[in-house]
């Protein structure tokens, strides 16, 4: 296995540090110390806190909003902030609804935690008195907390003009009643959880004026600078040019940071207004209450097969409940409208039927977390896969080996029309039944345990497109759409390199791992290159970070500005050492020629120095470069795992314990394989919290009810087992060095592959949980029904 | 996340606190170790126009053996008992309840009189010292009072304090070398509080057992007649009469109502019986 590999030094240019070196990150030093610079560790002079008035009642008309005569000063409401427009996320989906979400809330509120005022004073604690002061006066309306019921005739309304609750529909139909006449069929309905993001870091804010530059400077904790510039341009009627956004260190993203937020306009009106910096940092409770939320979907699904086990098709209805407002600027729709497209995945049949509902409640806006859709989707489709293979008589394993779309078939497209690049999905299957030892675990099952514990063993396997691009997200019409990616490579005097990305690192490890992409081109020490990234004053525009696009889209952009760099380089080298170009070689950060070499730094040294010694008709760019890149094709690479689980399930408490996890993975050709080791690592955490313990519970009047983390159980290290790992490296035939995007995967898989193995361990005690969190409360209400069921009637 | 404005005092002496504590002509609350205060306080659940700081103490942080019983100051720490630092005289039962209870940063700074005071059902010495047949002693300016525990404990949160008074010593019988103890708990995750307990100190020669079960939504169930548990008495052989159907009527009588919490509830104690009797 590749993770048991010799870690390498990382001392000298050379070899070791490339595409497939096992690097420490450059960045640790910092973090590590408690030097990172984090948008709470910025202070500015004159800086003020801020503490918002939010919404306590999920659905309300606003009558008042009364502020105590002497903090008028000090309270901002909507009245104030005349001519900000409201956040807008329009998809051109057909048939999508708008919903306009007002930075602070006007006429009446929609979600609990929604933003009424806002407050500043020289510190957080303060302003949070000044809050405690403000009285609001609501009209309580009926709120809208169950998607479902959201949909029927009557409900109350999130949006009146609508005249229903949905943000959008979708169908998708192939051959559907081909499948009706199929000899197995299985219908259920599936359900995960709403939950919430929970980075290390939350989000935070500071803005302020730089009058020398005419700009505001708004730092924030934010995945996708260049896309928070836009959008917050469109907010205040601004120039974008005025507006310079810094992403610093960033502690944790999953898709909460790409988004637009209101605090984000509402700082950066307030320091225009107020002429003095202001900072918003969100806390534990904001967090888990007023934003943040996402996954909560449910299906209502039919899975036809052959008595094989060969799937016939698949019919299903998906709800997603996407919450109050299209968010800023993934939209409403990107949720539930990709859980059409995706749900077949990498599996093989020939009808399919999906239809989805968007739909609009009394809650926060649905985001896009690490696995967008795909988390449940795998979740609803391996959890049938199961009950299929019980109706077939087959092991879990077999079904999914006699369904996988098989290595000889790519490049391969889907009954979506998703075209999967390259991989061997079976090879991941087989070897995930192998390392979790399948055999092992049926005679352990067959032996019973001593201390009447239930063991089962479950296996999913997902596919993430990663990186997808024009031809993808043109078809989605939301505000952002990627092209080209364009990085700048830049030598200094000193022959060190500067890299500039509009992508930023959120815990990826890109200071590192981008400049190992740089490393494999140009030859320049990991340890001389420095990325720059995070600041639109300093950086190439991008879309961002999201869609685990960065290794992908500016990788290849870095590549590809390092070639055009080291192009120029030779042909100075060729020069200075009195060659014709065409027989020098740039090799290991020198160009060499039968005569002799010169080194990158002594090439820089002379542009910039000594240019006097340049050829006349040197390439007057010089030893700086933007470039743009694309992969051949745009529409995503398919990284995917295998994942197999054993837990031990003890019927009367409820309680599961994982006791071996693998995970078989491809992301394509591995820059660093320990960052993609890490990356499944915290990928695993998440999805574990996903299938054991993340819920996020409302109640009847759209009150969230975990809002703190006493409330909110996230996985702990006691609770994450350290997973076997497993890489395969199928290249992508489309990208640079063959790399695929992993950012995602390691989220994905883990809720339906331990659903599955709690399922098989209760499957003997008549016991089926179709719903995440599997928490010990549902696990004995669920035996307790199946006991009662078998009882005979008195 | 701030808490509202406070004022706060720190008396050098328990005299000194009771006599704040006694005049306060405002809403005060003790603070020792802060580990169930200080969040509520950020959430601003409370916000007490005074904040009595008791950590300083050293009265509160005596442990004496007196004849029959252990005497432990109020601020003695979890992470006290967990490290042995202080004498024991339930043959290992209070160390091993310490040594479970949330996280070590925790236990670190959280006290035994704490965690009585703020009368959570789901911490762990509510059951375990009730179980263990503890009494409180309650001061304030008028003079002491004494409290078993199941007296202490008037329901969620709620506990028989008065206005004034404040926890200065919990004292512990010691426990016969005849008597077993077990102790079980379940926690969605380690370090969170208990979903449900149970706690049974029992002594099969004596024919005397004191049961808990814990953790539910209001003051723990707390059986010191518990042969009905036992099919009629209690013997030898208790592992094998524990009666499950027993402890489910009296989780009703509780009032809790739900079949499958009552479930884990009945199980965790039938794990604390079966450790008990191991």
């Amino acid at each position: 296995m590749r993770n048991e590999r010799e870690f390498p030094s990382a001392g000298g240019a050379g070899a070791g540090q490339g595409v497939g070196a096992r690097l420490p990150r450059k960045e640790d030093d910092r973090l590590m110390r408690g030097r990172g610079q984090f948008v709470a560790d910025i202070r500015l002079a004159g800086l003020q806190d801020v503490a918002f008035v939010r919404s306590p009642l999920a659905h309300a008309l606003i009558r008042g909003i009364h502020v105590p005569e002497h903090y008028r000063g000090s309270v901002f409401t909507a009245a104030d902030l005349a001519g900000v427009n409201p956040i807008r996320a329009v998809s051109g989906l057909p048939g999508f609804k708008i919903s306009e979400q007002p930075v602070l809330a006007t006429g009446k509120v929609r979600q609990v935690g929604e933003l009424v005022a806002m407050c500043v004073a020289p510190t957080r604690a303060e302003a949070e008195d000044i809050a405690a002061t403000v009285t609001l006066d609501l009209e309580e309306l009926p709120a809208v907390y169950d998607m479902r019921r959201a949909r029927e005739p009557g409900s109350a309304l999130v949006h009146e003009h609508w005249g229903d609750n949905v943000f959008l529909e979708t169908n998708f139909e192939v051959d559907i009643s081909r499948a009706f006449d199929a000899p197995i069929k299985v219908s259920r309905e599936i359900s995960t959880a709403r939950q919430c993001m929970s980075p290390l870091e939350g989000r935070g804010v500071v803005a302020t004026f730089d009058h020398r530059f005419d700009q505001l400077t708004l730092y924030s904790s934010a995945q996708m600078p260049h896309i928070t510039r836009s959008g917050l341009a469109e907010c205040l009627d601004m120039e974008q040019g005025r507006i310079r956004i810094v992403s610093p260190d960033v502690g944790g993203g999953f898709g909460h940071k790409g988004i637009l937020l209101p605090e984000e306009v509402c700082l950066s009106w307030l320091t225009m207004h107020r002429g003095h910096p202001v900072r918003w940092t969100e806390d534990r409770r904001e967090h888990l209450t007023a934003s943040s939320n996402c996954r909560e979907h449910h299906y209502k699904i039919t899975v036809y097969a052959d008595r094989d086990g060969r799937l016939r098709g698949i019919d299903c209805e998906a709800t997603v409940d996407s919450g109050a407002y299209s968010s800023y600027p993934f939209s409403a729709c990107l949720e539930a409208a990709q859980v059409a497209s995706i749900l077949p995945g990498p599996y093989l049949m020939p009808a399919y039927r999906c239809r989805t509902f968007s739909v609009a409640t009394n809650k926060c806006p649905i985001l896009p977390y690490r696995g967008v859709a795909r988390t449940g989707v795998c979740f609803a489709l391996e959890l049938m896969l199961d009950l299929v293979a019980t109706e077939a008589g087959l092991e879990p394993g077999e079904v999914r080996l006699r369904n996988l779309v098989q290595p000889e078939q790519m490049p391969f497209d889907n009954i979506t029309n998703k075209h999967f690049d390259s991989g061997d999905y079976p090879e991941a299957m087989r070897r995930a039944l192998a390392s979790i030892d399948i055999e092992g675990v049926r005679a352990r099952q067959r032996k019973g345990e001593a201390d009447g514990r239930k063991i089962g063993v479950g296996v999913s396997i997902y596919c993430e497109q990663a990186a997808h691009g024009t031809s993808v997200y043109s078809g989605w019409g939301i505000p952002m759409v990627p092209g080209h990616e364009q990085a700048s490579a830049r030598l200094t005097p000193d022959g060190g390199l500067e890299l500039r990305v509009g992508v930023h690192s959120h815990g990826q490890g890109m200071e590192t791992t981008l400049a190992q992409v740089a490393h494999e081109v140009l030859g320049v020490d990991v340890a001389k290159v420095r990325l720059i990234h995070g600041d639109t004053a300093m950086t190439p525009y991008s879309t961002g970070t999201w869609g685990s696009r960065s290794m992908v889209m500016a990788g290849g952009a870095i590549a590809t500005a390092c070639r055009e760099l080291g192009e120029r380089a030779r042909r100075i080298g060729a020069k200075l050492l009195q060659h014709d170009p065409a027989a020098v070689v740039l090799q290991n950060g020198e160009v060499r020629g039968v005569n002799g070499s010169v080194t990158l730094k002594e090439i820089a040294h002379t542009w910039y120095r000594r240019p006097q010694d340049l050829p006349p008709d040197v390439d007057p760019g010089g030893l700086e470069v933007t470039s743009g890149y694309k992969p051949q094709r745009d529409s995503g690479t398919f990284s995917y795992a295998a994942h197999a689980a054993v837990v031990a399930v003890d019927p009367d408490l409820g309680e599961v314990e994982i006791l071996d996890y693998v995970i078989v993975e491809d992301g394509g050709v591995l820059v660093n394989p320990m960052v993609v080791d890490g990356q499944i690592y915290g990928g695993l955490a998440q999805g574990i919290g996903t299938a054991l313990y993340e819920e996020m519970p409302f109640d009847a009047a759209g009150q969230p009810l975990a809002t703190t983390l006493a409330d909110y159980l996230l996985p702990g290290p006691t609770e994450v087992p350290a997973p076997r790992l497993d890489h395969m490296e199928t290249p992508s035939p489309y990208t640079q060095f063959g790399v695929k995007g992993i950012g995602e995967g390691g989220a994905i898989a883990p809720p339906a592959a331990i659903a599955n193995a709690v399922n098989d361990a209760l499957r003997p005690l008549g016991v089926e949980l179709m719903q995440s969190p599997i928490t010990p409360y549902r696990v004995v209400e669920a035996v307790l029904a199946a006991r009662d069921a078998e009882r005979p009637a008195a | 996340m701030k808490p509202a404005p406070f004022g706060y005092e720190r008396p050098r002496d328990l005299q000194a606190a009771l006599a704040v504590l006694g005049e306060a002509k405002t809403s005060a609350k003790i603070i020792a170790g802060g580990q169930s205060l200080g969040p509520m306080l950020n959430l601003r659940l409370v916000e007490p126009q005074l904040i009595v700081d008791i950590s300083g103490l050293a009265e509160l942080k005596q442990v004496e053996r007196r004849g029959d019983e252990l005497v432990l100051g109020a601020c003695v720490t979890h992470a006290d008992i967990e490290d042995g630092r202080i004498p024991d005289v339930t043959r290992g039962a209070m160390q091993g309840v310490a040594g479970n209870i949330a996280y070590r940063a925790v236990r670190n700074r959280g006290t035994v009189g704490g965690s009585l005071s703020h009368a959570d059902p789901a911490a762990d010495w509510v059951s375990a010292l009730s179980a263990l047949g503890a009494r409180l002693t309650l001061r304030s300016l008028s003079g002491a009072r004494m409290v078993a525990m199941e007296d202490f404990i008037v329901g969620a949160l709620e506990s028989a304090l008065r206005d004034g008074e404040i926890v200065e010593t919990i004292h512990v019988p010691a426990m016969p070398a005849s008597a077993h103890w077990g102790y079980a708990k379940s926690c969605r995750k380690t370090g969170e509080f208990a979903h449900a307990i149970g706690a049974i100190l029992i002594d099969p020669s004596a024919a005397t057992a004191r049961v808990v079960i814990g953790a539910i939504d209001s003051a723990p169930v707390v059986i010191t007649n518990a042969a009905e548990l036992f099919g009629g008495r209690i013997a030898g052989d208790y592992k094998d009469r524990f009666d499950a159907r027993v402890a489910d009527v009296l989780l009703a009588k509780a009032g809790v109502s739900n079949a499958a919490h009552r479930h884990i509830h009945v199980n965790v104690l039938k794990r604390a019986v079966s450790e008990a009797a191991a």
